[in-house]
């Protein structure tokens, strides 16, 4: 194993020399490169840089000379080299030769370019909501004309995306929506029962789960491990250019892609609503049996009391629209992926996220539709 | 450390299985320092297998490899990242980490590896992708904004970040023109030279092998079969025959 690098500056009569030696490797760059300075004795303009020492040279070590070099030639010195190895010696032609080496800056921001990054954001924001409702027109468009020819639907595809959507999502929305009704019994019951009021338990969970907590919990769990699935599959077929490949063979991406999942979502979410509506009463039930002291058929007699099939009505026909805009989102998302990896997994997230906000501002939008209706 | 043995790579006995489908049996290899080996074969005769054993990305069956005299499988974790420190591997697409720019990817060994002052490593950044031939603006750019050639360029760069003494290419001309190809051929043939490196490199582009390398491994009947150009001009095994004196080899200029 070699020396450490080392350097030493002497001067003979008016020349500056600089003696280099031992193993000048990237280990001992950091070093080096503090003790390659040009000293105050320096003054006159002749100077040697005698290399013949050195018995282990790199490019990060070659690059230092070379730099060390450079600098010295810039301030007006006569610059000689004295190398010893010939292998040593091509290295360093090598990299002094290479031109244009520049270190990238990182861009300056200033205030305005900040400025201009608000606004570009706020366009960018106002463009995407543009080319959404676009590709929601173009969705439209697609199903209705597929309404038209139904047999030209991929059956096969929309099977398979309802197992995937609808019943590989039983156990989560199941579990869910049984531990959410525990938990509103449980609160109902406390509070209420300060009132005396503890039979009411029954009407308020009845009215949340069928009206709200079912349908919303359902969705976001739905936007949370389908639509980001919608995204993250057709995101990756986008990189591997295997959407461009169905269209140059005569394939529409929006009747291959986007309709079978829109569809299938549509069913699942319903169904799973369903479901999530009897699991959320089953917990709350349970809670109430224990907490109130009454049995499962006095539970069952007193939620019919409670409730009306309205309130069920009202929780299911919102999950279609959550459905469809889930769908919407999650395949809008994923077509718009380009080039890296990266951008597949930035888009899901984006498509989770727009997803959960859309299905909460759609359900507000659809309480005051019910509130006007009086239902 | 710096063990100034001539042989660089050494296999014994290498066996490689997956399932019932024997890759590799009883495979030995040896690279010499300084040398440019050319490794080539059908498809599914397991050369990338091959590379990423050496490389340690897949657990050989049996027999051993020795890396600049040391044993791979003896060799505790510190030992083994120092060694690792010293070979660079250019992926067949670059594999250049995407959410990082290039100049950032080639400094991604260095700040794992060395304690080197963010200026400096700054300027090494820039004198590697010089040297592999990218314009100095690439630096700034990030992987999905560069062509293929120029990814593999910025794979080349990142490989040479802490001048390892073994290089590792696979494929390094496929996917490129042939002007392209022939530009990189003989840009790695001038750092191998420059930079004093022994290369490994998988192709099966003819063209490299007569340009750049000193010697060719074939991976035939599941070992690999060495010489140089000439030996294996004379080799009468059919598949040889066939690799080098088809009308493709031809058009490369061999087995006239």
């Amino acid at each position: 194993m070699s020396d450490p690098g080392w350097v030493k500056f002497t001067t003979s009569g008016s020349t500056a020399i600089w003696s280099c030696g031992g193993a000048w490797t990237i280990e001992h760059a950091t070093r080096l490169d503090g003790d390659l300075t040009i000293p105050a004795e320096a003054i006159s303009k002749t100077a040697i840089l005698d290399l013949s020492a050195i018995d282990q040279l790199d490019t990060s070590g070659a690059w230092l000379i070379s730099r060390h070099g450079k600098t010295l030639h810039g301030k007006g010195f006569a610059v000689e080299t004295r190398e010893g190895d010939p292998d040593l010696a091509a290295l360093l032609k090598r990299v002094v030769e290479t031109e244009d080496v520049l270190p990238v800056q990182p861009p300056q921001r200033n205030l305005s370019d900040k400025i201009a990054e608000v606004g570009a954001a706020a366009e960018g924001i106002l463009t995407e909501s543009r080319d959404l409702v676009a590709f929601f027109g173009a969705l439209v468009m697609a199903l209705s004309r597929l309404a038209l020819t139904p047999w030209k639907l991929r059956w096969n595809a929309i099977f398979s995306h309802l197992e995937q959507t609808g019943l590989n999502a039983l156990p989560i929305v199941g579990m869910i929506n049984l531990l959410v009704g525990v938990v509103l019994a449980f609160q109902g019951a406390d509070q209420l029962a300060r009132f005396g009021a503890q039979t009411f338990t029954i009407n308020m969970l009845g009215i949340s789960v069928l009206r709200e907590m079912a349908v919303l919990l359902t969705a976001i769990v739905v936007a949370g491990r389908s639509g980001s699935a919608f995204t993250a599959q057709i995101g990756t077929m986008q990189v591997n250019e295997e959407v461009d490949a169905l269209r140059t063979i005569g394939l529409n991406p929006m009747d291959v892609l986007v309709v079978p999942r829109v569809l299938a979502l549509m069913i699942a979410l319903p169904l799973l609503t369903f479901f999530a509506d009897m699991m959320g009463l089953l917990g709350g039930g349970l809670m109430c049996i224990a907490l109130l002291d009454i049995s499962f058929g006095q539970y069952l007699s007193l939620l019919n009391q409670a409730i009306t099939v309205d309130h069920f009505w009202v929780g299911l026909v919102k999950a279609p629209f959550f459905a469809a805009l889930i769908a919407l989102i999650g395949c809008f998302e994923g077509l718009r992926v380009s080039g890296s990896a990266e951008s597949v997994g930035r888009l899901t997230t984006r498509s989770v996220v727009e997803g959960i906000f859309m299905v909460i501002i759609v359900d507000a939008l659809f309480s005051i539709l019910f509130s006007y209706l009086g239902i | 450390m710096a063990v100034k043995s001539d042989l660089v790579i050494s296999l014994k006995g290498i066996v490689n299985r997956f399932g019932q489908q024997v890759l590799h049996d009883g495979l030995d290899l040896d690279v010499k320092r300084g040398e440019v080996i050319g490794i080539v074969g059908g498809s599914g005769t397991g050369k990338s297998v091959l590379m990423r054993t050496i490389i340690g990305l897949n657990r050989q069956a049996a027999g051993t490899i020795t890396v600049l005299g040391q044993r791979m499988d003896q060799l505790s974790d510190a030992d083994r990242t120092r060694i690792e420190a010293r070979w660079g591997v250019l992926f067949q697409n670059g594999a250049l980490f995407s959410s990082l720019t290039v100049a950032e990817n080639v400094q991604a060994p260095m700040r794992e590896h060395t304690d080197l002052q963010p200026r400096l490593m700054d300027e090494l950044a820039a004198l590697k992708i010089r040297l592999s031939g990218l314009p100095a603006d690439a630096g700034a750019k990030y992987p999905s904004q560069l062509s293929g050639g120029m990814k593999k360029r910025a794979g080349l760069a990142r490989a040479l970040a802490l001048d390892p003494d073994i290089l590792f290419l696979d494929e390094p001309t496929a996917g490129l023109d042939p002007i392209g190809a022939a530009e990189f051929d003989q840009l790695i043939r001038n750092l191998q030279r420059s930079l004093g490196l022994t290369v490994v490199m998988i192709t099966h582009d003819l063209d490299s092998l007569v340009a750049i390398c000193d010697r060719i491994g074939i991976l035939i009947d599941r070992r690999i079969r060495v010489g140089t150009l000439a030996d294996h001009l004379k080799d009468e095994h059919p598949w040889i025959k066939e690799y080098f004196h088809g009308p493709r080899a031809r058009a490369a200029g061999i087995g006239v």
